[in-house]
């Protein structure tokens, strides 16, 4: 009867979706408060019954109901509870319902933290935001419902969960995922309410910044907790594979880091508000390119569910729908560029610029390799596939571009900038990311080209923004009082700008310096790289919960001093007979060692891979920084400061004069988030 | 000129000159980084390029694979069931490489008519097949079934 009651509630929250998405809209163009009032209870409502269908979901794959496809399917009475629980979003149905979950769970958020917004504008926002939830709770109901019964021949057991996906990493990975992709909406909800009642003002920047960011966050933790999951489970210890589902993750963070930058410069001086909007309504879009990619069946990978061609159809029609209707409001109600304030050609407006204008050629490339190969297909013009080989000459450059903007662009100031001030300014970053890019190869091993450049601009980003605080902080009250007079969304853009550094140096170094050996083993044979020494011990046999495992030992020494001992592992899951590789990996800050078990090649020999992965970790400690920074970018106090913002009044664009005064108060940063 | 409309006139020029990048990095990227995929029939009739990156695919054959005993190199056939091409790896192969199965290899062929791949992919679930090995195999099949139909009348 639960599945049946899930299924129920779902209903019930399509029916609480549909009005949600009309009555307050209408309310709001008819001026009518009672009507209004009804955004806020329905979006509740909404999300108590969508969480009530997870909830039975999950209680079903609890109890172990084989009853219910998607269970049996996806689960086995042998598999542990903690996967058990994350196998409600190992698949197509249940992880679509985790989206429609967080879908009501963002609404349910500008319900609640939107208490001071003018009432029209959160109606409409809510109404929006309940079109989106609309259609996805059909495409759920129609195409893929989760809590579909196997009835009279119940399953004795479960088919078991995928053993790539019986992870921690998958337990995380797609609901920080989805926070950032569904994320989007909210900022995409603000952009359509400001075009319906033509208020796109510097007030609707404010308001929908602190969403932008959170979203932007908790995509780049998703995105960085994907990486590491293939990183040690896909078992061959690559980190980035410009597969098409990852692209379709880089796609809408792109997106979505340029939007973090465009509102800053919205907010701050009310100029670039049209692009703004269009960014807005691009970067959701891409998030559901995204869907669509993953769901439709078109690709093939690690991620894409099974495909049926039903849910790709809708899927298309959905996002066709989204961008044909918010292009044309866009078209019609878009505002005419009549903004009279002006900026200086080294402004920090025109940094941001360039930021934007740079992220979107990095988005285009990537969407371009993504969906260039799918097109030719469709229209049968081949099958060819574009690879790293592509991406390492397009897309690096241009992350190369962004960084020397990003040293730059920090020190830069709203109007006007002095260029002779700035050069002066860059001294310092040049001498020291020059001797950096030279010295830092040259002692990993031999000089790149790629090397030096990628250590040259992580250097720049992170000595100048340094520089920057150091010199913000200087007080005469001594560097406490300097540092702690800085705001949060000052601090913000420090993690976030570091971040992108760290990020940058892992990548840079471990794809010149990663040294990786497939070699031939039988035990007691020893095998050399780096300054290592990998000893193969022995071999035997383990039995796991669900699975069988060889498990090897390997010793690994440096000149005798043994250094640690890994134990990878070949597994055979009981239930769907895969094997599976699970790698032995001693991580550390400044590099892994890694050990992959490889087939058995003859009686007593193993193939094995060996790698040494100078500053990995690197690589997901920076999005770690850039989510930190985007967080605390949202605690800023003025996010909370109550009589800044006027309540039923629309917000005005400030004065020129009250931005000129803005602009020279000497701390008043760009918060948010990363480039 | 009006200062706005030479503000504007920038920004648009920015945004040509950054599009105009992108677009010439792309082509100029997908020119040299394209890898177009030949099935066995293809290769046997001599229509895959030497020296060219492409990929390649098919069904291992049956009792084909064949592994130097000093090193990791493997060699093994794969096929469309109308004509075959042998494959040269060397380094460890995917989990579910095994013969009867798909694959789908990136690389290069040889003078010898040996295509030497530098990744094989297997399909990484019972039910996938790789989308290309599917395509060539129904054409194999499509191919073959003509033959048999035309050669009717001659029994």
């Amino acid at each position: 009867m639960f599945p049946e009651l899930g299924q129920f509630s779902l209903i019930l929250a399509l029916m609480l979706a549909i009005p949600l998405a009309v009555v307050p809209l209408a309310g709001s163009l008819t001026g009518r408060d009672s009507l209004q009032a009804f955004a806020r209870p329905l979006a509740a409502g909404q999300f108590v019954f969508v969480a009530i269908a997870f909830g039975l979901l999950t209680h079903a794959f609890m109890v172990d109901d084989f009853s219910v496809a998607y269970v049996a399917n996806n689960s086995n009475s042998l598999l542990p509870w903690y996967f058990k629980f994350s196998a409600v979003w190992g698949s197509h149905e249940g992880s679509l319902l985790l989206w429609v979950l967080i879908l009501a769970g963002w609404t349910l958020a500008v319900a609640i933290f939107s208490r001071r917004l003018p009432s029209v504008m959160i109606a409409q926002v809510l109404s929006v935001m309940g079109m989106v939830s609309v259609g996805f709770l059909l495409f759920l109901l129609l195409t893929s419902n989760p809590f579909e019964r196997i009835l009279p021949n119940v399953p004795t057991d479960g088919a078991d969960l995928n053993p790539l996906l019986q992870d921690f990493g998958l337990i995380i990975h797609p609901p920080m995922l989805y926070m950032g992709y569904v994320g989007f909406s909210v900022v995409f909800a603000f952009a359509i309410a400001a075009l319906i009642n033509g208020r796109l003002d510097a007030a609707w920047a404010r308001w929908s910044r602190p969403w932008t960011t959170v979203a932007w966050a908790f995509l780049s933790l998703g995105i960085a907790l994907g990486s590491w999951w293939a990183y040690y489970e896909l078992g061959w210890g690559g980190w980035w594979f410009w597969d098409p589902v990852e692209n379709a993750s880089l796609l809408p963070w792109l997106a979505g880091t340029a939007l973090v930058h465009s509102l800053a410069v919205t907010e701050k001086r009310g100029v670039f508000k049209s692009w703004t909007v269009l960014l807005a309504i691009l970067t959701f879009s891409l998030s559901l390119l995204g869907a669509f990619l993953v769901r439709s069946g078109v690709l093939t990978s690690v991620h894409a569910f099974a495909s049926d061609p039903t849910r790709g159809q809708f899927l298309l029609a959905l996002l066709a729908i989204t961008i044909i209707s918010s292009l044309t409001l866009y078209a019609f109600r878009a505002p005419v560029v009549h903004s009279r304030i002006r900026y200086g050609s080294a402004s920090r407006e025109v940094f941001l610029l360039l930021n934007n204008v740079l992220l979107m050629a990095a988005m285009l490339l990537v969407l371009v390799g993504t969906l260039y190969p799918l097109i030719l297909d469709y229209l049968g013009m081949g099958r060819l596939s574009i690879g790293e080989p592509f991406y390492n000459l397009t897309f690096s450059p241009v992350a190369i571009a962004l960084a020397l903007l990003m040293g730059a662009g920090i020190f830069s100031r709203w109007k006007k900038t002095d260029g002779g001030w700035l050069s002066r300014k860059l001294l310092w970053p040049l001498a020291i990311s020059l001797i950096m890019a030279v010295l830092v190869p040259l002692w990993l091993g031999e000089f790149k080209p790629w090397a030096f450049a990628g250590c040259f601009g992580a250097a720049w980003i992170a000595v100048a923004t340094f520089q920057d605080l150091w010199q913000k902080s200087s007080s005469r009250k001594g560097r406490w009082h300097g540092l702690r007079r800085q705001t949060r969304s000052y601090y913000g853009m420090v993690l976030g700008h570091l971040g992108i550094a760290l990020t940058m140096s892992g990548a840079t170094v471990v794809s010149n310096y990663g040294i990786e050996r497939d070699v031939r083993m039988t035990p007691g044979d020893v095998a050399e790289i780096h300054d290592l020494q990998f000893e193969f011990v022995k071999i035997g046999e383990r039995q796991g919960a669900n699975f069988v495992a060889q498990t090897a030992q390997v010793d690994i020494s440096r000149g005798g001093r043994p250094v640690t001992t890994l134990y990878p592992e070949k597994r055979q899951y009981q239930v769907q007979r895969n094997m599976m590789t699970e790698a032995g990996i001693d991580g550390g800050l400044f590099r892994d060692l890694f050990v992959a078990l490889g087939e058995r090649v003859s009686d007593d020999a193993w193939a094995m891979r060996l790698q040494y992965k100078p500053l990995i970790r690197w690589v997901w400690l920076g999005a770690i920084f850039m989510a930190a920074g985007g967080f605390l970018a949202i605690a800023d106090r003025r996010y909370r400061i109550k009589d800044k913002l006027p309540t039923t009044e629309p917000a005005r664009v400030p004065e020129p004069d009250a931005q000129g005064a803005l602009a020279n108060r000497r701390a008043d940063p760009l918060p948010g988030g990363a480039s | 000129m009006h200062p706005i409309r030479k503000k504007r006139l920038t920004i648009v020029l920015f945004l040509l000159v950054g599009l105009g990048i992108a677009v010439g990095l792309a082509t100029y990227a997908l020119r040299q980084n394209i890898s177009l995929f030949y099935d066995p029939s293809q290769i046997a009739a001599g229509d895959a390029p030497q020296d060219v990156r492409i990929r390649a695919g098919g069904m291992v054959e049956e009792n084909s694979v064949k592994r130097d005993p000093e090193s990791l190199r493997v060699r093994f056939r794969v096929t469309d069931f109308e004509s075959s091409v042998v494959m040269e790896y060397t380094g460890i192969l995917p989990d579910l490489f095994a013969e009867g199965q798909g694959v789908v290899a990136t690389g290069r062929m040889g003078p010898d008519g040996v295509f030497v791949a530098d990744e094989v992919l297997a399909k990484h679930d019972e039910n996938y097949m790789p989308p290309e090995v599917k395509d060539s195999l129904e054409k194999a099949a499509a191919r073959a079934e003509k033959n048999t139909a035309q050669s009717i009348p001659e029994y």
